[in-house]
């Protein structure tokens, strides 16, 4: 959306990214989603006396994962505090989080703007933390259930310098990094489970001023859409205030879907002093060089580098390399094709994923993981287009049944239904004599200067082989008998 | 016939290897004095004959099939800190008045793995603050040598209990002093580790960067006894050193000569009673006597240990608390509006006084704009005490110096005052701040300097070892007691 031309809006996100751990970060309880309420809460989890938390190792290493993905520092050494506050499901009455030494500094992301121009966002830092559990306010008649099988989840908050200039900045941000937790595998990405989520901080100030306006911050955007109206309400919102002579108040607003604005929670006048200190419980987290350059070396080709490696190995564009690099699962599925085809199909390959497979995709609601055409189907269809078995329009067709699960490759759903394409130069031409002798008037009205009627011949030589005629061969072959 | 009572544990060992006793008659004889003794002196504030008889039974039977180790049969009662499974575990608090625990602190298990007879559990200063007993919501445990006078705390209920031969040993915790001078002041020894050695998992936090638990029995080789089966690194706490495990008994018979004794100036000047003074001195002749030498050693920060740790430990303690909240477990106001009135009230009922008063010194050393001014500067200070030791132990193998500045004091005679409480761990609170193994052994016998017609009372010798050193400090106690009897001593109403 645009703004008032005058105006500037300024943008830091704040991601808490759940991380893809067995167990908790600080017990050995199940992370696993769905559990009945309390059956993954261990004497830890609830917060027992005389309870001791201990760092899961797997949680370290999802740090390190993304910190050397985003081109951050990982630091040697970082510290576990307590972020003290009393809520029913904060079990120990602090928050394990790391505050003055998080774990990554620094890095950042490239963002590629729906005008197709690249961005780099800045990441001030990210930061390992345990989640909370959940109060549950229905099904208990004026109580509240508390469910602790959430609290100790292992998360990454991920944190953006207030860097972004519109929600659509702030949206290709997320969802770059959505694509890039679960690229690293340390993020499932789920966000109705709540395992992706952001924080907005938004504020807005005259074009030129220097200094930011006072922000509000939009607590947990669970979906890109849900973020995209959130912070376009909030904009306006705050536009208006200012314009009206009111000044904006630092506070922390919810985002209501049911009528897409945000409303303040609590303002700066009431909010927590969580009381930080080290937690004494913990040891202060060291890395060793040895193991940060163990993960780099196992790290997965990065989306950045691999998409300038499409665009200078195969020849696609910055646009096609992008979307191929935007999620792991599609580059996979991608090169898993061109392994097959080979390389000089690179082209039609990506126009076949981000044409006929997304389209599907995205009318079914699936992912390309559970696309019902592998990429060996794809391969094998892209093959028989390139060896002229296939018309264009016939490869539709042929996918359409590969959808459908009526065979099983390209070549066998040809031999089915007998799709051969007929590219012999002699069976063509039978069929272009038989068909200019059955369309004599459609010759006429072609040789009396009626270029339609052309087409009309071509069209009856295609219905005459249901669409298996080599529409080229036919085509040339109908001008040199009309005489050119 | 052995005296089961005022036996050592390897006494008592033998015993039950030669069937002299059995482990249930054993845990039975115990368990009739403190029915018997207990409602005056309150050491205990759970028993329960059928888990303990149990225990004993279960013992007997590796006595029987030769599995039995050192310790199998022998009676041992927990001070109410360390969580028991199916024993109530309140930590001398209305807030855990009705926490029975689901599982076994690492002490307890390891102790019960050893084969040990759970007797009961001990009474203590609520949540461990207190330097007297009297913070308990199960009311204060009496001296047993003179119940007029405090027995000492946090870990009062274990000394008293040991003191009166309610149990041959007991755990303790010690977060600035809590198992040393109640050892002290009732004439036992009594011994806290290096911070790191014995895992906390299970034990109520206090304050977790100065909380250590140890053995509190008659005599040195008795708490070696006990420290072999309690230390050793455990998973299950991050702050567990992970390093081969020490033998300490095979050290204990070790001659003193050569032994440097540092006497740090700071732990002799005013402040102490004259009776204790005396008897330190005395014990620090006898020490020549065994071949050991004294240095004069300096500990130029020790006067600002006790503010540094006023401000460290209730900083822990206000957030370590903060999982009393009357939500899952524990004390719940019956009567409340919100949220927010459940929390206040609950907590209001649940804690005592004492408690009360650390976590809002915690809160307020924590909150934003006095955390610098406050908890940083205690941080410093404990990095700056910590160098002082390591400097002095340059020149000493182990320091000594007393325990507590006076012998038991009357009850009421401090609760009113907590600068005063406070200074009753003058001596000891440093060793927590640099994480030092720390012990004390009786030396001798004094009246208090401000009721000289009083009775005397037992007095306290603090040995204080360099960092993992608690084998070289129980070889000099042991030492110590072959050649004095003060730790055999038995109050006037005991007998």
């Amino acid at each position: 959306m645009t703004y008032q031309a005058h105006w500037e809006v300024v943008i830091g996100l704040e991601t808490h990214a759940q991380l893809q751990t067995k167990s908790k970060i600080f017990s050995g309880s199940s992370t696993a989603f769905g559990a009945e309420p309390n059956a993954h809460a261990s004497a830890i989890d609830i917060a027992l006396p005389g309870v001791l938390p201990v760092l899961n190792r797997e949680a370290v290493l999802c740090a390190i994962k993304l910190g050397l993905a985003v081109g951050g520092t990982v630091a040697t050494r970082s510290i576990f505090a307590r972020k003290n506050y009393f809520y029913p499901d904060l079990p120990k009455g602090y928050q394990i989080s790391q505050f003055e030494t998080p774990v990554v500094v620094g890095g950042g992301l490239t963002i590629r703007l729906p005008n197709g121009d690249e961005k780099f966002i800045q990441l001030t830092r990210a930061h390992l933390e345990e989640d909370a559990g959940k109060s549950l306010h229905e099904d208990f008649r004026g109580k509240t259930g508390i469910d602790l099988n959430r609290a100790g989840t292992p998360l990454l908050e991920i944190v953006t310098e207030p860097d972004m200039r519109s929600s659509e900045e702030a949206v290709a941000y997320a969802r770059a990094l959505h694509a890039l937790v679960r690229w690293i595998g340390i993020c499932d990405g789920n966000m109705q489970e709540g395992s992706f989520r952001c924080d907005a901080n938004v504020s807005v100030r005259p074009l030129g001023q220097k200094e930011f306006g006072t922000r509000r911050e939009i607590k947990n955007l669970n979906s890109f859409r849900f973020m995209q109206q959130a912070i376009d309400y909030e904009v306006q919102w705050q536009i208006n205030e200012i314009e009206e002579g009111r000044a904006i108040r630092q506070a922390t607003v919810l985002f209501n879907p049911d009528t897409g604005e945000t409303r303040a929670m609590r303002s700066k006048e009431d909010a927590h002093d969580y009381r930080y200190f080290p937690d004494p419980d913990l040891l202060p987290l060291e890395i060793s060089a040895a193991w940060i350059a163990d993960v780099r070396a196992g790290l997965p080709e990065l989306p950045q580098a691999m998409k300038a490696r499409f665009e200078a190995d195969y020849g696609l564009s910055p646009y096609d390399a992008g979307t191929l690099t935007a999620s792991r699962d599609i580059a996979t599925y991608f090169e898993s094709t061109l392994a097959l085809t080979g390389q000089l199909s690179a082209k039609v390959v990506s126009n076949w994923i981000m044409g006929e497979l997304s389209a599907r995709l995205n009318k079914e609601g699936l992912e390309i993981g559970a696309a019902p055409v592998s990429a060996q189907q794809l391969a094998g269809i892209v093959c028989r287009l390139a060896d002229n078995t296939l018309s264009n329009k016939i490869a539709r067709d042929v996918f359409d049944a590969l959808w459908l699960g009526q065979g099983m490759d390209a070549d066998a759903v040809i031999e089915a239904r007998g799709w051969k394409q007929i590219t012999d130069t002699g069976a063509i031409e039978s069929l272009v004599d038989a068909v200019l002798a059955a369309n004599q008037k459609s010759v006429e009205e072609y040789r009396a200067g009626k270029d339609k009627a052309f087409n009309a011949l071509v069209g009856q030589a295609m219905k005459a082989t249901k669409g298996t005629a080599n529409p080229q061969q036919v085509t040339d072959l109908l001008r040199k008998k009309l005489g050119g | 016939m052995t005296d089961f009572l005022n036996a050592s544990l390897r006494q008592l060992s033998g015993a039950l290897e030669t069937k002299d006793i059995s482990a249930v008659e054993l845990a039975s004889l115990f368990l009739d004095r403190i029915d018997r003794l207990n409602p005056e002196l309150n050491a205990f504030i759970t028993t329960n004959r059928e888990a303990t008889m149990e225990m004993a039974r279960n013992a007997d039977r590796r006595l029987a099939s030769g599995s039995a180790g050192p310790l199998t049969g022998v009676p041992l009662a927990h001070k109410d800190i360390f969580c028991t499974r199916g024993w109530l575990t309140t930590a001398g608090s209305r807030m855990l008045s009705n926490f029975v625990s689901p599982y076994d602190a690492h002490v307890v298990e390891q102790l019960a793995t050893a084969g040990m007879v759970t007797l009961g559990k001990l009474n203590m200063d609520e949540f461990a603050m207190g330097s007297s007993n009297e913070t308990s919501y199960y009311g204060p445990v009496k001296n047993p040598w003179d119940v007029t006078r405090v027995p000492g705390g946090s870990s009062g209920g274990s000394a008293a209990a040991i003191a009166a031969r309610l149990a041959p040993a007991a755990t303790g915790t010690d977060t600035g002093g809590s198992i040393r001078q109640p050892a002290a002041l009732c004439g036992l020894t009594g011994l806290k580790p290096t911070y790191g050695v014995v895992s906390r998992y299970g034990m109520v936090a206090f304050a977790s960067s100065l909380d250590q638990a140890g053995p509190m029995a008659k005599s040195a080789e008795d708490c070696a006894l006990l420290l072999d089966a309690m230390a050793g690194f455990d998973p299950r706490d991050s702050t567990s050193l992970e390093r081969p495990k020490d033998d300490y008994i095979v050290g204990l018979d070790q001659p003193l000569t050569g032994l440097r004794i540092g006497l740090p100036q700071e732990f002799f000047g005013d402040g102490m009673d004259a009776g204790v003074r005396e008897a330190v001195e005395a014990a620090l002749a006898e020490y020549r006597r065994l071949g050991a030498t004294t240095v004069d050693v300096r500990l130029p920060n020790s006067s600002l240990s006790v503010p540094a740790y006023y401000v460290i430990a209730p900083a822990e303690a206000s957030s370590n608390l903060s999982r009393f909240d009357g939500v899952r477990y524990g004390h719940r106001a019956a009567d409340y509006g919100d949220l927010n009135d459940m929390y206040c009230k609950s907590r209001a009922e649940g804690f005592g006084a004492e408690v009360q008063r650390r976590i809002l010194i915690g809160t307020y050393v924590l909150s934003h704009g006095y955390y610098d001014a406050y908890y940083i500067q205690a941080q410093k200070i404990r990095r700056l005490i910590a160098a002082d030791f390591a400097e002095a132990f340059k020149a000493c193998d182990v320091i000594m110096g007393p325990t507590s500045p006076s012998v038991a004091f009357a009850f009421g005679a401090k609760s009113q005052d907590p600068i005063q409480m406070y200074l009753s761990d003058i001596y000891t609170i440093s060793t927590n701040l640099a994480g030092l193994p720390g012990m004390s052994l009786p030396c001798g016998m004094a009246t208090p300097d401000n009721d000289p017609s009083n009775q005397a009372m037992p007095v306290g010798l603090q040995i204080i070892g360099s960092w993992f050193g608690e084998a070289k400090m129980l070889n000099a106690a042991h030492q110590y007691q072959q050649v004095t009897d003060w730790h055999l001593r038995l109050p006037e109403g005991m007998k």
